[in-house]
């Protein structure tokens, strides 16, 4: 699903963010992605979310090389990706509902489509019956949870998670992160950066830890 | 119940990622929903925020009136001109030893002539009897012993233009028998120039205003941009194209520019309405059946499809450049 060879970024300015970075998640792998605050976890995860193009090296996500990938295909190409936030980034002025019916507009889904998947996702995260709320009413948690499912109704391929428990209390990071293991478990995808090493020590997944821009420990699942 | 209960409601899931399903024939619905879908939202937008939008819209109605008020105001000169135009003529005086029947060969020759509309014939004696009539010199003239005044033929243009007018008298002036050929061109000449005038500036307070309106429905993208900023950064996240994020700024501004456009018309038609009544009164104290005219069909449809075209190309030029801005960080 993600293969990356010798990736490096490097800013506008000489700051060099990642160096090197050479992995790989196999379709339907859980992985965490780790490391202390500074060490380019979000660089990377913007690099396979093409939000920043890599500096040098070749990424590869599903099938797409990010490197040659025309600015016009980029749309199309996060169409693929869910992509779920450390501060939701939910639009304030819409209901729960529009929120998480946002990808699947933009995507030109047909009306009653788009009302049966966004149920559907509600559902899923157990927010049904809160969709005409606007998210200021909602609490953290549950902010989250509509951020994950507006990460999921479009049936992503890949699903990617930066810090997504990062504000919540424990109980609650447990609930989100059960929901991330049962997600997986139906084929999806799932890279989750945090740097909770106690969860991701008990969840016993494989791990790519950066530090410093370059990557310290790599699990055998994922190595390229 | 755990909300979060593991295996509730897989179906979700089950199926790979997929492009919508299309029914045959229902793609064009579909489309249609979402354009209709973006304009409803534009409306809602201008209900959200009716102040605003409000200065905006009567901003470009009175960018929009004035030229078309110029342009009511040229065509009605135009019609009041060609009024006059009619009255175009020139007046042969001819020689008074000249007998009735070489006047009226001569009228006929010019009635051949190309160019020549009419020939009226006004004989020595009726001339006599029309200034007695209309001057009011009728003490005067009953001192003199004979008719003072000699037969004129009077040539009516086919071209009433100065230039056709013009053209006509220098090849007829000197036909014998004519004593002397008079024409009074100036003034239509005069009128001829204000009218272009008016044309002309017409016209470039057109171009220039047109420019504001571009201007004007380029600045409320601008900051229909930045308070929707959020909204195109996520907007771009899960996959939204160029063309999505522009289509409700393109909507808006149109739908401003044709609002504009509605008040525009609106402004011209009051305006029209309260000259009419002062026009009237002086039509008739100079005997003239003139009706002010308004826009009329084209004119309003035109002034509409200016004022949404307009809007339309001001949000595209705009929007492109800004958006390039709002890019997820």
């Amino acid at each position: 699903m993600i293969q990356f060879s010798k990736v490096g970024k490097r800013y506008p300015g000489g700051y060099q963010a990642l160096e090197n970075i050479s992995f790989q998640i196999p379709r339907g792998q859980m992985a965490f992605l780790t490391g202390p605050s500074g060490a380019g976890k979000s660089t990377l995860l913007k690099l396979i979310a093409c939000i920043e193009r890599p500096s040098g090296g070749q990424a590869t996500v599903n099938g797409h090389d990010l490197g040659k990938l025309a600015q016009r295909r980029i749309p199309y190409f996060r169409r693929e990706l869910g992509i779920i936030f450390q501060d939701y980034r939910l639009l304030h002025d819409y209901t729960v509902f529009d929120n998480v019916a946002l990808p699947l507009i933009v995507a030109g889904f047909p009306h009653l489509e788009v009302g049966r998947r966004v149920r559907a996702a509600l559902d899923k995260v157990g927010l049904l019956g809160k969709e005409m709320l606007k998210p200021v009413v909602l609490s953290g948690g549950e902010q989250q949870r509509v951020g994950i499912a507006r990460a999921i109704v479009h049936r992503p391929a890949l699903l990617l998670a930066d810090e997504p428990t990062g504000n919540l209390d424990p109980d609650l990071a447990r609930e989100i992160m059960a929901l991330f293991v049962d997600l997986n478990r139906v084929g999806m995808t799932v890279l989750i950066a945090s740097h909770d090493l106690a969860m991701i020590e008990r969840m016993g997944l494989p791990a790519l830890r950066l530090e410093a821009g370059r990557v310290t420990h790599l699990s055998a699942e994922l190595q390229a | 119940m755990n909300p979060l209960d593991p295996g509730r409601n897989d179906e979700l899931l089950k199926t790979a990622p997929e492009a919508p399903r299309r029914r045959a024939g229902g793609w064009m619905a579909n489309y249609a929903q979402r354009h209709l879908q973006v304009l409803l939202s534009c409306f809602g937008q201008l209900a959200r925020a009716p102040l605003s939008h409000l200065i905006t819209v009567l901003v470009i109605a009175i960018a929009l009136s004035l030229p078309a008020g110029l342009y009511v105001a040229g065509d009605n000169l135009r019609q009041l001109a060609a009024g006059w135009e009619d009255q175009a003529r020139i007046s042969l005086f001819l020689k008074r030893s000249l007998s009735e029947s070489a006047i009226t060969s001569l009228a006929e020759e010019l009635r051949r002539r190309e160019g020549v509309a009419r020939v009226d014939y006004v004989s020595a004696q009726r001339g006599l009897e029309e200034f007695r009539a209309y001057s009011g010199f009728e003490a005067v003239l009953d001192l003199l012993n004979e008719n003072p005044l000699p037969p004129v033929l009077v040539v009516h243009p086919q071209d009433s233009s100065p230039a056709g007018t013009e053209r006509l008298f220098s090849r007829i002036k000197d036909l014998p028998g004519v004593e002397q050929a008079q024409l009074d061109l100036e003034w239509l000449q005069r009128l001829h120039g204000i009218l272009v005038l008016v044309e002309r500036g017409g016209q470039v307070i057109a171009v220039i205003l047109g420019l504001a309106v571009l201007m004007i429905v380029g600045n409320t993208v601008r900051v229909g941009i930045q308070q929707r900023r959020d909204e195109i950064v996520v907007s771009k996240l899960v996959g939204a194209t160029h063309g999505f994020i522009r289509r409700p700024f393109l909507y808006l501004g149109m739908l401003q520019g044709l609002l504009g456009g509605i008040l525009a018309w609106l402004l011209v038609m009051v305006s029209l309405a309260l000259l009419a009544g002062p026009v009237d009164r002086l039509a008739a104290l100079y005997q003239s059946a003139f009706i002010l005219t308004g826009l009329g069909f084209q004119g309003s449809l035109a002034l509409l499809g200016a004022g949404a075209a307009l809007g339309w190309l001001g949000a595209l030029l705009t929007v492109g450049y800004y958006l390039r801005e709002v890019e997820p960080r």
